[in-house]
C-alpha cells in the first residue's frame, strides 16, 4: 500500500522538526557535551517525586476529574493569583492538562474555524505554527529582531492584524531566545487585543525562571485582558518536571468548557500520579525552584560573557535558560553550518535557531542548563571553532 | 559573600575568572574577597571530597558519644579542646541532648580506633562514659551523595 498517498493533506503540508533532523545527528554518540535539550539538568526536587511515591504505594492509580483533581485546581488558583494577580474560580475556570502542549492544542481548536487567523512571535517554541495549521488556523508569525533583543514590538503586531485576525499567541521569556517582553510594549499589545477584539493565548512556562530581580508582568494583567486571554502555565520548567506532562489553562468558563469537550474525548484527564506531584509542587513553590533560578542566573552571567568574549553577538536575555547567540556575522557559517560543524568538530551539540523560525536563522540556541563545569568545557570547545572560522 | 561561598562549597576548583562572570562581578573583587576570607578564618582550607569507599587506603570511621563531667569554670570547653587535639580525632562537636561530645575518630582498622578509646579518651579523668558506632556505609557526605544509581537519561537535543 502506498501509506503516502494515504496521509492527509494537511499533515503533509507540515514540515518535520528542524530539531528532530538534529537530534538524529547526535542520538547514539556519548562523547557529546549537548546544550541543545529544552529542560533543566536536575531531577524534580526530591519532596515532589516522594509524593508520587506515595500516591503510588498508597495505590492511587485511578483517572481523575475531567478537568483535574480539585485539590490541584484549587494549588493553581491560589498559585495564579499570587504569581498573576489574577483569580480564576478553580471549579469552572482552570483544567489540567498533559503539558502546556496540550493545552495550547485545544486552545487552538477550541477557537479556531478554517481561514482564521492567528499571530505569533517569531523566533519560537518548534509547535506553535504545527499546533494552528492543524487546528485549521492560518498562522502569521511575526519576526522578532536581534537587535530588540527579540521582543515583540506592538507595532508590528498592529501591521500583522487582519479582519481574520482571531488569536495572538505570546510567549515571554521565550524559548529559544530567553527575551523578555518590556512591560511599555506589553501594555500597548493588550491595548491592540481590546481595540481589534482578539483572544490571547499566554505561554507562561518560564514566567518564574526571570533574571536581575526582574518581577513577572503578564498581559492578563491588563485592563480587559482577563475575559479574552488564555493563561498557559504548567510545571516543567520552574519544577523541574518536564517528563512528567503536566500544563494547565486558566481562562473564563466558556473557553475552558470548550477546551474541556476536546481534552474528555481525547485525554480523559491528566496521569493522576502527576497531578499528585503538582499538588506538592505548588506546596513546594518558591523554595523549590528559587534555588535551581538563582543557579540559571549565575550560569547566563558565565554564558553571555564568555559568547561575547569569543567574538558572538549574543544579548543578554532577561530569563529562561536559552541563549541565542549570532554566529553568522563573526564566522561566516549560517546557524545550521554552525551547528553542524560544532558538532563535528568539537563534539558540542548546539541547536540551529533556523529550527524556530527564519528569523533565527543566523543564530544558534544554546541551553546552560547544563553543569557548569560542562559549560566551561562547551564554551572552550566553542571558543576554539569560532577562532577557525573568524572571518 | 554568600554566594562566594556557596559556589566554593559546591566546587572550589572553579577558576577566579569562572566565578566572576557567574555572580556577574570582576575577577579581582573575586581574589580580594577570598584573600579576606581566608584572613578572617572563614575558609579554612580547600579539599578534595573522597569516596573512601572506592580507595584502597580506606580504613573505619567512628562516631562516639562521650559523657563528660564538666569543669568548674571552663565547663565542656577545656576537655572538648583537649580531645580535638588528637590527630586521629576528624571532627569534635557539643551537643545537646543524651550525651555531651560528638567525635569523630578515623582508624586504620577496628582495634585502632578501639585502641584509641580504651587507651587515649576513657582515660581522661572527666569522661564518664564512651559509646562507639561504626559507620558501615556512606550514603551522602557533606551534601554529595555517594554511588548514586542515578541515571542520566536526557535527551541530546529537544524542543
Amino acid at each position: 500500500m502506498d501509506i503516502d498517498s494515504k496521509l492527509s493533506d494537511q499533515l503533509r503540508g507540515i514540515p518535520r522538526s528542524g530539531i528532530r533532523d538534529f537530534f538524529e545527528l547526535v542520538i547514539g554518540r556519548t562523547d557529546v557535551i549537548s546544550l541543545g535539550v529544552g529542560e533543566p539538568d536536575k531531577p524534580t526536587p526530591w519532596p515532589i517525586r516522594e509524593a508520587a511515591i506515595r500516591s503510588l504505594e498508597k495505590g492511587q492509580t485511578s483517572y481523575t476529574s475531567n478537568l483535574g483533581l480539585e485539590s490541584l485546581r484549587i494549588g493553581i488558583s491560589k498559585y495564579v493569583e499570587e504569581h498573576f494577580r489574577t483569580h480564576y474560580d478553580p471549579k469552572k475556570e482552570i483544567i489540567v492538562t498533559v503539558g502546556v502542549s496540550e493545552a495550547l492544542d485545544i486552545a487552538f481548536r477550541a477557537v479556531l474555524n478554517p481561514g482564521d487567523e492567528v499571530v505569533f512571535h517569531q523566533p519560537c517554541y518548534v509547535s506553535y505554527g504545527p499546533s494552528i495549521t492543524m487546528a485549521y488556523g492560518v498562522p502569521v508569525p511575526i519576526n522578532t529582531r536581534l537587535e530588540d533583543e527579540f521582543a515583540l514590538l506592538a507595532s508590528d503586531v498592529e501591521k500583522a492584524i487582519t479582519p481574520k485576525t482571531k488569536v495572538l499567541v505570546l510567549n515571554f521569556p521565550t524559548n529559544p531566545t530567553g527575551a523578555i517582553e518590556p512591560v511599555e510594549e506589553l501594555e500597548k499589545i493588550a491595548a491592540l487585543c481590546v481595540k481589534h477584539d482578539l483572544l490571547c493565548f499566554t505561554d507562561e512556562i518560564y514566567s518564574e525562571l526571570l533574571f536581575d530581580n526582574r518581577k513577572h508582568k503578564s498581559i492578563v494583567e491588563f485592563p480587559g485582558m482577563r475575559e479574552r486571554t488564555v493563561l498557559l502555565h504548567g510545571f516543567s520548567k520552574a519544577f523541574a518536571m518536564t517528563g512528567w506532562r503536566l500544563g494547565y489553562a486558566c481562562a473564563p468558563q466558556p473557553l475552558i468548557e470548550a477546551m474541556m469537550k476536546i481534552h474528555q474525548y481525547t485525554m480523559l484527564c491528566a496521569p493522576i500520579m502527576s497531578q499528585i506531584a503538582a499538588v506538592e509542587a505548588l506546596k513546594q513553590g518558591a523554595e523549590a525552584y528559587e534555588p535551581m533560578r538563582q543557579s540559571y542566573e549565575e550560569r547566563r552571567n558565565f554564558v553571555v560573557k564568555r559568547l561575547n568574549e569569543m567574538g558572538l553577538n549574543c544579548f543578554n536575555p532577561g530569563g529562561a535558560f536559552y541563549v541565542f547567540p549570532e554566529v553568522t556575522t563573526a564566522t561566516g557559517l549560517s546557524g545550521k553550518d554552525f551547528a553542524l560543524g560544532l558538532l563535528q568538530d568539537q563534539s558540542v551539540a548546539v541547536v540551529p535557531g533556523g529550527a524556530f523560525g527564519p528569523s533565527g536563522e543566523t543564530c544558534v540556541r544554546c541551553c546552560y542548563a547544563t553543569a557548569p563545569e560542562l559549560l566551561v568545557q562547551a564554551m572552550d570547545s566553542m571558543e576554539v571553532f569560532v577562532k577557525k572560522h573568524q572571518k | 559573600m554568600e554566594r562566594l561561598l556557596q559556589l566554593l562549597r559546591e566546587n572550589a576548583r572553579l577558576s577566579t575568572r569562572d566565578m566572576a562572570s557567574r555572580l556577574g562581578c570582576t575577577e579581582s573583587e573575586i581574589i580580594d574577597q577570598m584573600a579576606q576570607l581566608e584572613k578572617d578564618g572563614v575558609i579554612l582550607g580547600y579539599h578534595a571530597m573522597v569516596n573512601a569507599e572506592k580507595t584502597e587506603a580506606r580504613g573505619v570511621t567512628a562516631f562516639i558519644e562521650v559523657k563528660i563531667t564538666p569543669e568548674s569554670g571552663g565547663g565542656f570547653d577545656r576537655t572538648a579542646k583537649r580531645i580535638a587535639q588528637y590527630d586521629q580525632v576528624r571532627s569534635c562537636y557539643l551537643m545537646s541532648g543524651g550525651y555531651d561530645l560528638a567525635v569523630v575518630v578515623e582508624g586504620k582498622d577496628l582495634y585502632d580506633v578501639a585502641r584509641f578509646v580504651a587507651e587515649k579518651l576513657s582515660t581522661l579523668d572527666v569522661v564518664l562514659s564512651t559509646a562507639t558506632h561504626f559507620q558501615l556505609r556512606t550514603y551522602k557526605h557533606d551534601g554529595f551523595i555517594l554511588n548514586s544509581d542515578q541515571e542520566e537519561d536526557r535527551l541530546l537535543v529537544s524542543p
